[in-house]
Parts: structure tokens; C-alpha cells; sequence
């Protein structure tokens, strides 16, 4: 096995906790579990506000991910699963998170997580993940309206990018900058497929392109197929970028080029903000406190 | 010469009888790699390079072909090689890592139509390979690992890298391994044979390419075709001889 600092494709596990944010044994304190099939993301609300949250890479032990990012998000929060009041699973393995509550589908999830980091004018959400491409449109309480997603192929989605920055030996943090530094794109390639990235990548390199310009023309290649995913179900302003792909610059502007709009600006982890990619799970955490006030009534 | 994805062939033709054989990976430098293995070939033959009339290439990288005096389209290779191997042969089905198609012969070896599996992974060799490493199974040892199972796991076999996922899930669940093993090649199987509908299965139907090597494929396709499909003796050289046929034929048009 090569040391961790070889290792290209991997992307920052880490947990948060934002330090605006008190709770007390009167909160209702919810948390949301998100088991994507290459990403495990849990959030902890508090009264439906962001308080906390973890994200780590899932192994081949679905309920053990799940347990490991709800681990991750409720360190140092001095709360324990006990104090939670309500917990949803969600993501590709939802069904697999065995101290949840409730499981809700990943597109009902990321809809609701939208809304809730950007506000009521998101209409449209791309969910780009490890193996998943989604568009949803949804209306101004984040509910979903209607959605398109990859279930037959998994051509152009997260995983594709981490045998690039392997095979290219670039941290798949900069790929995203280093797919913009060509003086002209060029030609999207013809086959996204991720079994074939490397023989794609290959073939190029021996042709002579430098890394950057096989960068673009996959980047390219893999936003040309979102786009047309997002034109599909319809483009409505305002549109947002979730999961792991919407922290690729290089995804996300050439997706606004092609479609000729902007999107939001997504919140920067990096400097105290929230995680789009956390997206799903704070939907599924913000469906936990619902769902526990409508106990409570009952 | 055909050079592939992942491995190039060299076949040497003498007065139309097969005097060497070569193979190697195409890796970084698949001209290299095909130099190498026409030297190995001929040394076989007791030959050297200036003895060889015509050097034709086939292949998705044939562009890259050294020495080359003309390249010869890979369907047209599949369907020349198949019925100098099985005169009878009608169809061919070629499986290599990463394409598979299936070519419809007249009875002098000319392709008359095909049908291609291309840009996706999940009708080709890289399957097996990518569900392989899923399984920590030896590649070669996947196909007597399926010839062990009554019936197949269900997975997704629409897309190698969502059937990495199931059979991830369904190793965790402890299923038999046999049983996934056999749902890769059933699924595989699937996909050609409805890649052949659309061309029309005429018998007899040889199948060439490095996957026709493996017995749990060939069980599977069997299965699904409702027919025995015909392996010649080396189905990973039918690219390369099928282009040493047709530079034969091209030596005599135009003399060197």
C-alpha cells in the first residue's frame, strides 16, 4: 500500500462545529445520515439550524459508514446518539443506516438541504456524487417537483475524477483549477465511462496533450452530460450544485458556461461556512425535526 | 498485427500457414510493444524483418502500428480469420477488454454487416476484470469459480461501476461467491446477445477475442444463445491473423 500523501484521489475527511450555535436538553436536537456510495455524511441540527456535521469516505460495511459518520459529526459536541431526538438515513445505503428512525430518499433529502442553504429562489439542484448524477426541480418550500437521474450509467460522475487525479498524480482538491489552466477548451472527450477513464487519460497523454488539457476535455465531457441531464428536467432559475462535485470549479463554471447561468455561490467550508456537500444530510436531519414534532402532537 | 486497449498480437503468415505468434501488453507504448512481439513471432518462424512482404494492423490503436504497409478495419479481420478457422462460421462475435461487436460473414470471409458495444464497459472484458477485483478473485480463475453456481446473484448490470457497488454490498451480505461470479457473466452474456439480435444470429456463430478464453462467459453466452458457439484453438489472435490474411491477399495484388 502507497502512504496517505500518495494517495491522489482522496478527498478531506473532517468534522464541524459551528460555534454560533448552543444547544440544551430542551432543543429539539435531530441528525441526518447520508450514506453516499463513495462519501458517509451525517449533520446534527439544532431546532433546525446547522450545528454539526462529519464527513468520511464509505467503506464496504454500509451500517458501519453510517455509524462512523454520525462518530465523526457528534465529536467533541458532548452530545451522544442518545440525546438525539430523531435521526433520518438517507443516501444510496439509506436503508442500511440501522439507528436511524425513518429513511427518506436521497433526492427528497438534497431538495430540502438545498432550500435550506440557499433559501426559497433554488428551483433547480444538480447533485453530483461518487457515482450519481441528479437534477431536481423543486419548489420554493424545497419540495420536490420532479427529478432525472444516471440510473443506468455512471459516466461522467465523482468517481471518474479520482482515477484522473490517480492516474495524473494531482490532489483531486486542484483538479478543478488545474482543468481551467488551458489557453482554449478543447473538445469534450467521447467516452466518459469510468471503467475507461484511464485508457481514456492514457490514449491522450500519449498523444502528447499535457495534463491540463486531458483535464479539460473530461471535465468538459462530464459537464456536458449534467447539463444536458439539467436541461432535461428543465432549467429554472435559481440553480445550485450539491455534492462532492459542486467543490470542482472546473464542473461548475464550464455547467454555467454551457447553460448560460450563473449558479449560487456555494457556501466555503474552508472558511466556517456550511458543505454543499453535506447537502443531503442536513435534509434529512431537517425532515428529522419535522417528523418529531409530528410525533410529539400526535 | 493487432494492436488492442490492453494487449497487442502479432501473427506471421507463411504461403498462407501460421509460422509465429506473438503477444505483449500495449501499456504506455503500444508501438514498442508491437515491435517486440513481431520480432518474437518471427524468430519463431526463423525469419527476420526484411523477409516480410506486407505488414497490415488492426486494432483500436493500429495508427500506432510500426512497419505498417496497410491497416485492415477489425470487423473485416474478425470475419476473414473466423471462416479461414470455421469455414461454416457465419457470425462472429468478438470480446475483447473493452468493445465487443459481433461481424455477419459471407462464405469467402467478407464482413457483411456488424454491430459494436463500444463507450461502455459493461459488455466487454473489463467487467469481468473490474467484478474480479470486487471479488478478490484471480481473473482467470472467475470463470470455473461461475461453472460452481445453480443460479445467478442479482446485480446491476447496466453499468460496471454500479455492479462494483452491488457486489460489494452482496460480498458483505455473504452471498456466494460462485453466484455472483455467474451473474457477471450472465449479465455480459445479455448484453451480446442483444447486441447479436439487432445483427441476427446466423449459425455457425465463433466466438473470438481474449474473453472467448473464458469457460464461464462461454457458459453463460451458450445459455442465452440456446446454441454452441464455435472457440478456435488461439481466439485472442483472430485480430492478427485475420490482417496476415488480407496482407496476404494484398502482397499478391501488388507485388513488393
Amino acid at each position: 500500500m502507497s502512504g496517505v500523501k500518495d494517495e491522489f484521489w482522496r478527498w478531506q475527511e473532517y468534522h464541524r462545529i459551528m460555534p454560533n450555535i448552543k444547544w440544551s436538553s430542551k432543543d429539539i436536537i435531530t441528525a441526518g445520515v447520508d450514506v453516499g456510495s463513495v462519501g458517509s455524511k451525517a449533520a446534527i441540527m439544532v431546532n433546525g439550524e446547522a450545528y454539526a456535521w462529519g464527513i468520511t469516505r464509505t467503506g464496504s460495511n454500509s451500517p458501519e459508514s453510517a455509524k462512523k459518520a454520525l462518530d465523526f459529526a457528534l465529536k467533541d459536541t458532548g452530545l451522544s446518539v442518545g440525546d438525539l431526538k430523531f435521526i433520518v438515513g438517507t443516501g444510496y445505503g439509506r436503508v442500511n443506516v440501522p439507528m436511524a428512525n425513518k429513511a427518506i430518499t436521497e433526492i427528497a433529502c438534497h431538495a430540502k438541504g438545498a432550500n435550506y442553504l440557499w433559501g426559497p429562489s433554488v428551483k433547480t439542484v444538480l447533485d453530483v456524487g461518487g457515482q450519481d448524477i441528479k437534477a431536481i426541480k423543486i419548489d420554493e418550500t424545497g419540495r420536490v417537483v420532479s427529478f432525472l437521474m444516471n440510473d443506468k450509467c455512471a459516466a461522467g460522475t465523482g468517481r471518474g475524477m479520482e482515477v484522473f487525479a490517480d492516474l495524473l498524480q494531482i490532489p483531486i482538491e486542484d483538479i478543478g483549477d488545474i482543468s481551467l489552466k488551458v489557453e482554449k477548451e478543447p473538445d469534450p472527450v467521447s467516452c466518459t465511462c469510468v471503467a475507461f477513464a484511464k485508457t481514456e487519460a492514457m490514449g491522450l497523454l500519449r498523444k502528447g496533450w499535457s495534463k491540463e488539457k486531458v483535464l479539460a476535455a473530461y471535465t468538459r465531457a462530464m459537464a456536458v452530460r449534467m447539463a444536458n441531464l439539467i436541461n432535461r428536467v428543465g432549467l429554472e432559475k435559481e440553480l445550485v450544485i450539491t455534492g462532492g462535485q459542486s467543490k470542482n470549479i472546473g464542473i461548475v463554471s464550464r455547467i454555467e458556461v454551457i447553460l448560460g447561468v450563473k449558479t449560487l455561490p456555494s457556501p466555503k467550508w474552508r472558511d466556517g461556512g456550511l458543505d454543499p456537500m453535506v447537502a443531503g444530510a442536513l435534509g434529512a436531519a431537517s425532515f428529522g425535526k419535522a417528523l418529531y414534532e409530528k410525533a410529539q402532537k400526535a | 498485427m493487432d494492436l488492442g486497449t490492453q494487449r497487442v498480437q502479432v501473427v506471421a503468415l507463411k504461403d498462407g500457414a501460421v509460422v509465429g505468434r506473438a503477444q505483449g501488453f500495449s501499456g504506455f507504448d503500444p508501438t514498442k510493444a508491437a515491435e517486440q512481439a513481431v520480432n518474437e513471432a518471427l524468430t519463431q518462424a526463423n525469419l527476420k524483418l526484411s523477409d516480410v512482404n506486407h505488414f497490415a494492423a488492426t486494432g483500436s490503436a493500429m495508427d500506432m502500428a510500426p512497419y505498417v504497409n496497410s491497416t485492415v478495419s477489425m470487423m473485416g479481420a474478425d470475419a476473414k480469420a473466423g471462416v479461414f478457422l470455421a469455414p461454416k462460421a457465419r457470425t462472429i462475435i468478438d470480446v475483447g477488454a473493452e468493445e465487443a461487436r459481433a461481424v455477419k460473414t459471407d462464405e469467402r470471409g467478407i464482413m457483411v454487416d456488424f454491430v459494436v458495444n463500444e463507450r461502455c464497459a459493461a459488455g466487454a472484458g473489463a467487467f469481468i476484470e473490474a467484478m474480479a477485483r470486487a471479488l478478490e478473485v484471480k481473473l482467470e480463475d472467475m470463470g470455473s469459480l461461475a461453472l460452481k453456481a445453480e443460479r445467478a446473484s442479482p446485480i446491476n448490470a447496466s453499468c460496471v461501476i454500479f455492479g462494483e457497488s452491488d457486489v460489494v454490498s452482496l460480498i458483505h451480505r455473504q452471498e456466494s461467491k460462485p453466484e455472483i461470479a455467474r451473474a457477471v457473466f450472465d449479465a455480459m452474456a445479455d448484453r451480446v446477445s442483444a447486441m447479436m439480435h439487432r445483427l441476427g444470429i446466423n449459425p455457425e456463430v465463433v466466438l473470438v477475442g481474449g474473453v472467448a478464453k473464458d469457460p464461464g462467459f462461454v457458459a453463460s453466452l451458450n445459455r442465452k444463445l440456446g446454441l454452441t458457439v464455435v472457440i478456435p484453438k488461439y481466439p485472442e489472435y483472430v485480430g492478427a491473423l485475420g490482417a496476415a490474411l488480407i496482407a496476404a491477399t494484398r502482397v499478391k495484388e501488388a507485388p513488393k
